[in-house]
């Protein structure tokens, strides 16, 4: 069966890592500390381990750790 | 390290409320709270009203009218969640980022369902099939059809037909997890705790077809 051209990043999502990440309610609970370290220069995903490796495998939770920089952003110049 | 985000028109929003101490008064009586309560909804209400027209472009047929609608909706329901849990708030953010993330959290969502409404999701596991097949040439493409027959066969063979089709819906059909979690009448977080559990599965599964760690 022959099918659509491979997504280079579709066995990443398929598969995962072997990373230690958090689940959703725990990166939850850390966003917004992580978003501001992010902003901030500092080293978030040192501070927080694991939430890098969450956000690349959940789509939702990648969307709002997205839209809070952006919201935060837009703080900074209003 | 320099933020990636984009900045969308916001000329619709209203300027962030200052900052930050009133947000004590959340947790005194009368006046004063009914005036930091008023404050905090209009904060929520910035936050959502973000999210929904950065959003709103899986929403095209919905008015601006209908659009703010839900940003209302999901202000009110952040403040709810705020209010319940203030006990949580430990300074470890600003009050500002953390309040923010609840209203961005229930519009996401909203937007989301909303955008999948009239949207059939598929719960036949079979559609796994239609994985992608890696085109024949160097010798690259042939390590990856091996690879994704081994991805294929594991998702058949050594996943719970449960985990299957969360992997399948969320990884391959794209279906939002907040959708599918509606639709089995589950939550985001046991979804996706299924998910990480399936990929777990299926790296043992590649792993023992002989592809090490690191393949993909």
């Amino acid at each position: 069966m022959s099918g659509p051209d491979l997504d280079p990043t579709l066995l990443l999502r398929l598969l995962g890592s072997d990373d230690p990440e958090l689940d959703c309610d725990e990166c939850f609970e850390q966003l917004d500390r992580y978003v501001e370290l992010e902003l901030a220069g500092a080293p978030a995903d040192a501070l927080v381990p694991g939430l890098r490796a969450h956000l690349v495998g959940c789509p939702a939770c990648a969307e709002e750790h997205e839209s809070l920089g952006a919201l935060l952003d837009v703080d900074s110049v209003t | 390290m320099p933020s990636p985000h984009t900045n969308p028109d916001v000329s619709a929003l209203a300027p962030a409320p200052g900052l930050e101490e009133w947000h004590l008064d959340l947790h005194a009586q009368g006046a004063r709270r009914d005036e930091a309560v008023e404050r905090l909804h209009g904060l929520l209400l910035r936050a959502a009203r973000f999210e929904v027209f950065r959003r709103g472009g899986s929403l095209r047929r919905l008015t601006a009218a209908e659009l703010d609608e839900l940003a209302q909706d999901a202000a009110a329901d952040a403040a709810v969640s705020v209010l319940r849990r203030l006990g949580d708030f430990r300074g470890e953010s600003s009050f500002r980022t953390w309040a923010y993330k609840f209203a961005l959290l229930e519009a996401s969502v909203k937007v989301r369902r909303r955008a999948w409404r009239d949207r059939e999701v598929s719960l036949e596991p079979e559609h796994w099939e239609r994985l992608p097949h890696a085109g024949p040439g160097p010798e690259d493409d042939v390590e990856s059809a091996a690879l994704l027959e081994a991805v294929r066969d594991g998702i058949g063979t050594a996943l719970t037909p449960r985990q299957r089709l969360v992997l399948v819906s969320v990884v391959l059909e794209g279906v939002p997890i907040d959708v599918l979690a509606e639709r089995l009448g589950s939550n985001r977080n046991a979804l996706y705790k299924m998910l990480h559990d399936a990929r777990r599965r299926l790296r043992a599964h590649v792993a023992a077809a002989g592809f090490p760690e690191g393949s993909a």
